[in-house]
């Protein structure tokens, strides 16, 4: 297992290297082609950032030194009103050319975006068309889904295989953290009794939560390294699907606590209800912003680290930025277990609080 | 953090609707093929560790019950085994005890015989002595008084009443 995470560091050092390598000769290559006509473009960390923590349509791999950048272009889909739904690869939008009056917004507030462009050339920005692109989340996404799918059904299939006998192989890797799902999350908060119904649920949060942790922190080859849970459109989903289920399983008690909140007088429920109510969002709320901002500030800090190589201009600084690196990545690590358990262990809560029986 | 602001807080609609699509199936999927399975195993594999742990704690109790029925049987053989031999020793001390005491009656009887027996021989043999003692009585006295005193019936019975009085007197 030491071994194994040791290894895995060592892998990922390698690689943050070599994309250390990329972006640098891109800096280099922006550093010698504009230089002739400006002094000097300072190194920006701040869009380098957000490059690799924001979704893209295209999954950039390295810019060559003649400026080529190698890249695989992901599949565009985009609806607009006016032109209805058009698919074609991102390539054609590749460095922002225009391609059936749609482009990619390169500077500003709606900087990555898809927009229509007027046929006199000027933006559209006000008819923003709908992008259900493949883009890299998603990409990142279904890989995930795709590896969590084979992992936990060929895990079921052994279970067949072996019946009730010790588990093996991946089956005593996997079913020690599926106990621990059901035992301390399920069973400890939403009791002996009720858990059973929401098992499937927790228990696909959480390792669908962990594994685009796990990959998101793995920076290349390509289905790695998206940057899927610390996107915040992922955790609005993911947080959207424990309020459904948390006020599905609403029972009486719980309603009655929302719009009659025994021991409150009646003349104060006016300002009670929409307190309530305010918490019913609150909450899933919270989940969403705390999964987002851990996955992404995590990735902000090994990503500055890494800037500071650039920022002071040069290779000695790899050995203070390399050391923190890998010290950030084993916490990232520590992170993407934490913040799985974290968001599981919420989500049981608030079911819990849901389905809770009365009592005095 | 303007540019945080900006395109990282916002969600976009499109990674909205693919991130329910494939967290739907992949919940869908697992749920069906992957959980209801393991989650059964698990259980069914739970609820025969406890059967068994049970089952062997059932045997235990019984093992223990059964030990001290056995201890219990043992005790009450040892018990009945020492009532017998006290019995036997006491039918055997019963039964000495009898023999001893009918061979005393039996010996006392044969004693009580041969007391009797020697008595009246002894009473025979005291008549014949005097019988005898007359008849060499009355031959001494003849011989003393010579022949002139005859034997005589009257002359016997004399005789006989003096040594009847000399033999009582005596004795």
């Amino acid at each position: 297992m030491k071994t194994k995470i040791f290894a895995g560091l060592f892998f990922s050092l390698v690689l943050c290297g070599m994309n250390l390598k990329a972006s640098g000769q891109e800096q280099e290559h922006a550093v010698a082609d504009k230089g002739k006509e400006e002094t000097q473009q300072p190194f920006d960390p701040s869009s380098f950032i957000m490059d690799h923590i924001a979704d893209s349509h295209e999954w950039h791999l390295l810019t060559k030194k003649n400026g080529e950048s190698v890249a695989i272009y992901l599949p565009v889909i985009v609806y607009s009103k006016t032109k209805g739904i058009d698919l074609f690869s991102s390539r054609k939008l590749a460095d922002g050319k225009i391609f059936k009056g749609y482009k990619i917004e390169e500077e500003g507030d709606l900087k990555g975006t898809i927009i229509n462009i007027k046929e006199d050339g000027t933006p559209d920005e006000k008819n923003i068309p709908l992008d259900f692109s493949i883009t890299k989340t998603v990409v990142g996404l279904m890989f995930a889904a795709i590896v969590g799918l084979l992992l936990f059904i060929s895990m079921s299939r052994s279970y067949k295989k072996t019946g009730i006998s010790a588990p093996k192989g991946i089956q005593s890797f996997l079913e020690p953290i599926i106990l621990f799902v059901r035992d301390d999350i399920a069973i400890s908060n939403i009791g002996e009794h009720k858990y059973e119904k929401y098992m499937p649920y927790l228990l696909t949060v959480f390792f669908f939560i962990l594994l685009n942790n796990l990959f998101g922190l793995v920076p290349f080859p390509p289905p790695f390294g998206a940057n899927v849970t610390g996107n915040i459109a992922i955790t609005f989903v993911l947080a959207f699907f424990t309020f459904i289920i948390t006020q599905f399983s609403g029972n009486k008690n719980y309603w009655r606590h929302i719009f009659a909140t025994p021991g409150v007088p009646f003349w104060l429920l006016p300002v009670m209800i929409p307190v309530e109510l305010i918490g019913i969002i609150s909450k899933p709320f919270a989940l969403m912003i705390r999964l987002f901002a851990n996955i992404t500030a995590g990735h902000i800090i090994v990503l500055s680290l890494v800037c500071l190589i650039f920022i002071f201009k040069t290779a000695g600084m790899a050995f203070v930025s390399v050391p923190f690196v890998i010290f950030m990545d084993c916490l990232e690590l520590l992170v993407a277990f934490l913040q799985a358990y974290v968001f599981t262990l919420l989500s049981a809560l608030f079911i819990s609080l849901a389905v809770a029986e009365e009592h005095h | 953090m303007v540019l945080l602001a900006g395109s990282l807080t916002t969600p976009a609609i499109g990674l909205i609707f693919w991130t329910t699509l494939i967290f739907g199936i992949f919940f869908f999927l697992l749920s069906k093929f992957a959980w209801k399975p393991i989650l059964s195993a698990v259980k069914a594999r739970d609820e025969m560790i406890k059967g068994s742990l049970e089952s062997a704690e059932r045997a235990r109790e019984e093992m223990l019950k059964l030990q001290s029925d056995n201890e219990a049987i043992l005790r009450k053989a040892r018990e009945e085994r020492e009532d017998i031999l006290k019995e036997a020793r006491e039918i055997r001390d019963k039964l000495v005890s009898e023999a001893k005491g009918k061979a005393t009656e039996e010996a006392e009887k044969i004693i009580e015989k041969a007391r009797t027996g020697i008595e009246s021989e002894k009473l025979k043999a005291i008549a014949e002595i005097r019988e005898q003692v007359a008849v060499l009585s009355v031959e001494i006295a003849s011989k003393l008084l010579g022949e002139q005193l005859k034997q005589t019936g009257e002359q016997e019975k004399l005789i006989d009443g003096y040594l009847k009085e000399i033999d009582f007197k005596k004795n």
